[in-house]
C-alpha cells in the first residue's frame, strides 16, 4: 500500500498552476508565457489582456472550480455512501438540473442566470426529493445507504421521464436547447459565474472539509462511527446535502461533466492519502487540473469547434482509469 | 462505569419489548459478561449504549451521568465500543485505522498531537498489532482484524470498554488470545462489558455474567451461580449439563444429544 510523500503536495499544485498556465496559453490564439504574464498584468498587447482577463482567464478559473467541486463532491459521497462507485449526481443532481433547465426553457426563460437557477432549483429539489424518501423508508435519519442509492436512482428516472414527457409536449429546439446546455461547457464562462461558484464552494466545499472527521467514521459504517462519537443521523445527512449543493452549483454554472467526481478520488487514494480532510484538499487540487485541462482540449482539439467538457474529461480518463485499475480498491 | 436500570427497549412494530427491565452493573476493573440466546436482547443493549436506539424507559448511567446528557462525542470518550460490524469501505493501514480512535478527541481543523501518536502506539502494543501497522486493513486474518479493532478502541483512551461478539469466526488460540486481552484490560482497572455467545470461556474469565432470556435478565452473578444446569436448559431450550471443568475448574456447559447417537 502506497504511503503519500509531502512532495506529492506542492507537485500537484505546481502541476494545477502550470496546466492553468498552459490553458490561458492555448486556444485559437496562440499566447507565449511572457504574453500570458502581459495579459494578466494588463500591460501588454490590448487583444492578449482581453483575451487573458476576459476570455481564458475567467474560463481557466470556472473550469477549475467545477472539477475541485466534483471531486470534493464524489469524495465524500464515496465515503459515506461507504461506495467505491458513487458520484456527485447520485443523488439525483442531474435529472434534476435537466428537469429545472428543460422546464426554464418550456416557460421561455433564457438567458444563462436564470437557466442557472432553474437548473440548481431542480437539482435541489431532486435531491431533497431523495433524501426524504430514503430517509421515510429506511431506519432513523440516514436510512439505510442503500434506500438512498435506490431512491437517487428512482427519482433519476422519475427525472428522464419528465424530460421525455416535456420533449413530447414543446418545440424540438426548446427541448435541444436545454439539453445542449446540459452537456457541459465553460464557453459562457464570466467572472461573475467564476465568483458565484467559488462562493458556494467556500461555503459547502468548506463545510465539507470541517466535517470530513465525521465522512472518516461513516466510512466505517454506522455503528462503528457511532462508537467513534459521530452523530449519525445528523452527520450522514448533512454531507449528502453538502455535496449535493456543491454538486448542483457546478451544474448550474457549467452543466454535466461527468467522470471527475467518481474517478478523482479513487486516483487521490491510490496515491495513499486515504483520511477525507486531506482526501478533499487533494481531490480538489486534482479535480481542478483535470478540468482545466479537459476544458483546454474541449477548446483546441477540433477548432473552430467546441467539444462537450464532459465527454472530453470521460474520454481522456476512462483509458487512464482502465490501465490503473489494479491499482485501485474499491 | 455503565449501569443500566430497569431498562425497556421496544422496536416498532414488535410485539414483545426487546429489552424488558434489565438492570446490570459492569463496574470498573472487571470483565461483565452478557450472555444469552440469539433473540435474548444483548446486542440492543450495545444499541442503547451507541445511542442507536432509545430508552422506553429505565436508565442508563456511564459514569454517574445520564447517557441522554452526553453528547455522542462525550460518550466516545468514556466508553469504546466495538460493534459487531466494522469495515473501511476503502483500505487504509492498520496504523491510519487505528489512528481513527482519536477522532472522539481531535478538532475539526487540528493536525495529529504527539499525544494522539502516544495513544496509537500504546494501542498498537498493548494489542500486540505493532508489527501490523503499515499493512493494508483488508489483508489481515480475522483474528489479526479483531485485535486491530480492539487497538482502535482502546487509541480512544477510554475507561470502559464495550465488546460485541468479539469472537465470532475465531479458532480456539484467536479466542483465547481476545479473552485474555480482555481480562488483562480489566485488570489494569477498565470496565470491560462483553457480549458473546461463548458460554464456557466466558465463565473462565468473567466476573460477573447476566445471562438474558427474552429480553429478561434470566440469572445474575458470579459465574459459578450463573452456570447452572436448570437454568441454562431452560433458556436456551435445548437439554444440557453443567461440568466442572477438569483443567480449569470452571464450569462448563455441555449441550446433550436429543437421542442417543
Amino acid at each position: 500500500m502506497i504511503a503519500h510523500r509531502s512532495w506529492h503536495w506542492p507537485a500537484a499544485i505546481a502541476v494545477l498552476f502550470a496546466v492553468a498556465a498552459l490553458g490561458i496559453a492555448f486556444g485559437t490564439v496562440r499566447l507565449g508565457l511572457r504574453e500570458v504574464i502581459g495579459g494578466a498584468a494588463g500591460t501588454g498587447d490590448p487583444l492578449h489582456v482581453t483575451i487573458v482577463q476576459a476570455l481564458r482567464g475567467p474560463r481557466v478559473l470556472l473550469a477549475a472550480l467545477v472539477g475541485a467541486g466534483l471531486a470534493m463532491s464524489g469524495a465524500s459521497l464515496q465515503g459515506v455512501l461507504r461506495n467505491g462507485l458513487a458520484e456527485p449526481y447520485l443523488l439525483g443532481v442531474s435529472g434534476g438540473a435537466a428537469v429545472g433547465a428543460v422546464l426554464a426553457y418550456a416557460a421561455g426563460l433564457s438567458g444563462y442566470a436564470l437557466l442557472a437557477l432553474a437548473a440548481f432549483a431542480g437539482s435541489v429539489t431532486a435531491v431533497g426529493a431523495t433524501v426524504l424518501a430514503a430517509r421515510a423508508a429506511g431506519h432513523g435519519a440516514r436510512g439505510d445507504p442503500r434506500t438512498l442509492l435506490m431512491a437517487g436512482v428512482v427519482v433519476g428516472a422519475f427525472a428522464n421521464a419528465a424530460i421525455m414527457i416535456a420533449l413530447a409536449n414543446a418545440p424540438g429546439n426548446t427541448v435541444r436547447s436545454a439539453l445542449w446546455w446540459m452537456m457541459g461547457s465553460a464557453s459562457d464562462a464570466t467572472w461573475a459565474t467564476g465568483a458565484a461558484l467559488a462562493a458556494t464552494l467556500a461555503v459547502a466545499g468548506g463545510a465539507l472539509v470541517a466535517g470530513a472527521r465525521d465522512i472518516d467514521a461513516l466510512a466505517l459504517g454506522d455503528e462503528a462511527a457511532a462508537a467513534l462519537g459521530v452523530d449519525v443521523d445528523r452527520a450522514a445527512p448533512r454531507i449528502y446535502l453538502l455535496a449535493s449543493l456543491v454538486a448542483a452549483a457546478t451544474v448550474a454554472a457549467v452543466g454535466l461533466v461527468g467522470f471527475v467526481g467518481l474517478i478523482v478520488p479513487h486516483l487521490v487514494r491510490a496515491a495513499g492519502i486515504r483520511r477525507h480532510r486531506a482526501l478533499l484538499v487533494a481531490a480538489a487540487i486534482v479535480g481542478a487540473t483535470l478540468v482545466i485541462a479537459a476544458d483546454t482540449v474541449a477548446r483546441v482539439a477540433l477548432p473552430p469547434a467546441e467539444l462537450p467538457l464532459g465527454a472530453v474529461t470521460a474520454i481522456l480518463g476512462v483509458p487512464f482509469f482502465l490501465a490503473q485499475l489494479r491499482r485501485f480498491r474499491a | 462505569m455503565i449501569e443500566f436500570r430497569d431498562a425497556v427497549v421496544r422496536y416498532p412494530g414488535a410485539p414483545a419489548a426487546a429489552v424488558d427491565g434489565v438492570s446490570l452493573l459492569c463496574p470498573a476493573a472487571q470483565v461483565t459478561a452478557v450472555v444469552g440466546p440469539n433473540g435474548s436482547g444483548k446486542s440492543t443493549l450495545v444499541r442503547v449504549l451507541l445511542g442507536r436506539q432509545p430508552l422506553a424507559s429505565g436508565t442508563l448511567h456511564i459514569d454517574g451521568t445520564d447517557r441522554r446528557q452526553l453528547s455522542q462525542r462525550a460518550l466516545a470518550r468514556m466508553v469504546a465500543i466495538v460493534p459487531q460490524r466494522e469495515e473501511p469501505a476503502f483500505p487504509m493501514t492498520v496504523r491510519e485505522y487505528v489512528a481513527l480512535g482519536r477522532l472522539p478527541h481531535s478538532g475539526a481543523w487540528r493536525a495529529e498531537t504527539p499525544g494522539d501518536r502516544d495513544a496509537v502506539a500504546r494501542a498498537l502494543t498493548r494489542t500486540g498489532v505493532d508489527d501490523l501497522h503499515s499493512r493494508p486493513t483488508d489483508e489481515l486474518s480475522g483474528g489479526e482484524w479483531q485485535r486491530v479493532r480492539v487497538a482502535r478502541a482502546l487509541a480512544q483512551d477510554a475507561r470502559a470498554l464495550v465488546l460485541d461478539e468479539p469472537t465470532t469466526f475465531l479458532d480456539v488460540g484467536h479466542e483465547m488470545s481476545l479473552f485474555e486481552l480482555a481480562a488483562a484490560l480489566a485488570r489494569s482497572g477498565m470496565a470491560v462489558l462483553l457480549v458473546s455467545h461463548q458460554l464456557n470461556l466466558v465463565a473462565r474469565f468473567a466476573d460477573t455474567m447476566v445471562l438474558l432470556q427474552h429480553g429478561r435478565v434470566a440469572a445474575a452473578g458470579a459465574p459459578d451461580a450463573v452456570m447452572s444446569g436448570r437454568v441454562l436448559e431452560s433458556v436456551y431450550e435445548w437439554p444440557l449439563v453443567v461440568i466442572r471443568d477438569p483443567a480449569s475448574g470452571a464450569p462448563a456447559v455441555v449441550p446433550l444429544r436429543r437421542s442417543p447417537a
